[in-house]
């Protein structure tokens, strides 16, 4: 099927600047050996914002409380280490299960809303979430958070060493792995079926499709990558604390995506390190006004490139190569 | 004959309005049934009822014998009852073939596969676009949905219906918006689907209705005016008092081309 312009269809080949994308990522560890802990948090948001396109800008489904996963998952991770489980990678996998398993209770609730009530209720969870951890001293620490988490080396070798080198590569295999699956089921007749609910949501059950369970699958499998992105964060920074769960963690994370472009699978892996890279560079610039350098930013790409970063060069991309063609 | 679709005693109230007054229908295998009435007849919302987008406030629908009342509009779709919309209800954003692809997909469930590419999945590929070329959509197959005519894009409605593998096909004014031209275009394509399948076509035009149906159904006010053989119903002058009176200022002498 050489003659396919399907988008959808054709989601699983590879495009040239994928290669590009992750070839930056590995060399940032050379290039910025000093800042491998930024580095690291920009992962782990890229990652948490990959989890919300998979339900917000491939499926529909308005998120607003996304951090419900990632602080589940950041908590479930500090707790394991704390009682002895200290081994990362399976530490992380069943943090991503309590996710899971998390959004598993809540998805009915969420998916059978739409529109503003979706919007609401994501929020009340998100709320619900951080109160719980708040009062529920006895399992949080409440304010204090869960501090002095101790980690096997990664893969019984690799120490966590101080500057961070350990951290990196870890969280960028995680957000690669993690990745690789989102982007496999999208490419799906599963991940089509999803881009059908986020079009039309009504003609899909004329079709025959069962709505709710598709759904679910989409918005359980983000809260697992969800859960992992928060794990990685604890498993990284050794510590959990109530600001994962926070409302402004799910809002940096959508803010991201829509600064990346929504729907893109790209989009908050773009996102993620313009926003935070903006935010650092502005407040060492002016401590007190950074805020405005951010919020300028963001009404500029809403104005300006509906479709976010990655729309603004698409629609580039398409010009050159439209004037290209015209000349010839 | 069996009927593969039924409905005894259907009512329907929004607020003050009752829409639907204990309706009966039978469908045979095999039917073309014209359900005909003026605006505001209730055919919207029997359509509604017999595919379970509306729920009745009583009586039940059979589906090939089987009670399926309480079935949502996605379990009543996997079990044959396929309909398409009067406005059409398609995936804009998405091209024509991945349109029918979504439908076939499910048709065929591979839509519940994970971890195999959609553009792998040659079966379903190939028969969407062999259904596209037979309804002459092979070559915008790979045009946005909202970029089409409004003429191609009901064709599109018929094609999703089509690849779903119906075993009964309610039509909801399929000619509605296309243009004059066009709709004998429809109708050979209705004309040409095979004959065991029940189709159920609201129609206006009475053109479209004389030359499609075998027997036409007459809802007035919710409820069932007659039922018989187009001619018996047409030269029924109570048909013509309450529905067929004003239809000659409605549809301009040129539409007669295509009768």
């Amino acid at each position: 099927m050489s003659r396919l312009f399907s988008p959808l269809l054709r989601r699983h080949r590879l495009q040239r600047f994928e290669i590009v994308y992750w070839l930056v990522a590995v060399a940032v560890f050379f290039i910025f050996p000093r800042n491998l802990a930024l580095a690291t948090s920009i992962l782990v948001m890229a990652l948490f914002a990959l989890s919300l396109d998979l339900v917000l800008g491939f499926s529909g489904i308005v998120s607003f409380g996304h951090a419900v996963f990632f602080g589940v998952g950041a908590y479930a991770a500090g707790l394991l280490a704390l009682g002895g489980y200290a081994e990362p990678i399976s530490g992380a996998i069943i943090a991503g299960l309590v996710a899971g398993f998390v959004a598993l209770l809540m998805g009915p609730v969420v998916i059978r809303a739409s529109g503003l009530p979706q919007i609401m209720v994501t929020l009340a969870f998100a709320v619900i979430a951080y109160e719980f951890a708040n009062k529920a001293v006895w399992l949080t620490r409440g304010d204090d958070g869960l501090g002095g988490i101790k980690l096997m080396p990664l893969l019984g070798v690799f120490q966590w060493t101080a500057l961070g080198q350990t951290a990196y590569w870890y969280a960028l295999g995680w957000l690669f792995v993690l990745f690789l699956l989102i982007r496999t089921v999208l490419s799906s007749p599963f991940g089509v079926a999803l881009q059908g609910c986020r079009e039309n949501i009504v003609r899909m059950r004329f079709i025959g499709t069962p709505v709710l369970g598709r759904l679910m699958g989409a918005y359980v499998l983000s809260g697992f990558v969800a859960g992992i992105a928060g794990a990685i964060s604890c498993q990284t920074s050794k510590f959990a604390g109530l600001d994962t769960l926070s409302i402004d963690r799910s809002i940096d994370a959508l803010v991201m995506l829509v600064l990346g472009g929504v729907g893109r699978l790209y989009g908050g892996l773009l996102g993620a390190p313009v926003y935070m890279l903006v935010r650092q560079i502005a407040a060492e610039w002016n401590p007190f006004h950074w805020m405005f350098v951010v919020g300028g930013l963001l009404v500029f790409v809403v104005m300006l490139a509906r479709g976010g970063i990655l729309g603004l060069l698409e629609a580039i991309a398409g010009r050159i190569s439209s004037k290209l063609s015209g000349k010839r | 004959m069996s009927n593969v679709l039924e409905a005894r005693g259907l009512w329907k109230r929004f607020g003050a309005l009752q829409a639907t007054n204990g309706v009966d229908l039978q469908v045979r295998a095999g039917a073309r049934l014209a359900l005909i009435g003026p605006n505001g007849a209730g055919k919207s919302t029997l359509v509604g009822l017999l595919t379970g987008q509306l729920r009745p406030d009583a009586g039940s629908v059979l589906l090939n014998g089987r009670d399926v009342t309480r079935d949502q509009a996605a379990s009543r779709a996997r079990q044959g009852l396929i309909r398409t919309f009067q406005l059409n209800n398609l995936f804009r954003g998405l091209t024509v073939l991945e349109n029918v692809f979504l439908a076939v997909s499910e048709r065929l469930g591979t839509a519940r596969v994970l971890f195999r590419p959609a553009g792998c999945c040659h079966e379903v590929i190939d028969r969407a676009s062999h259904l596209l070329d037979a309804l002459g959509l092979g070559g915008v197959m790979h045009q946005c949905v909202w970029r089409l005519p409004y003429g191609q894009q009901r064709l599109l409605e018929i094609a999703i219906a089509l690849s779903l593998d119906p075993k009964v096909l309610l039509l909801d004014e399929p000619a509605a918006g296309v243009p004059s031209a066009e709709v004998a275009r429809v109708m050979d394509i209705i004309e040409a689907l095979p004959s065991e399948l029940a189709i159920v076509m609201i129609e206006h035009d009475m053109h479209v209705v004389r030359r499609f149906a075998t027997e036409v159904t007459v809802l007035v006010a919710g409820a069932v005016l007659l039922s018989g053989k187009p001619q018996d119903v047409m030269a029924s002058e109570e048909v013509h008092r309450v529905y067929l009176g004003g239809l000659g200022d409605r549809h301009p002498p040129g539409e007669a081309a295509h009768a």
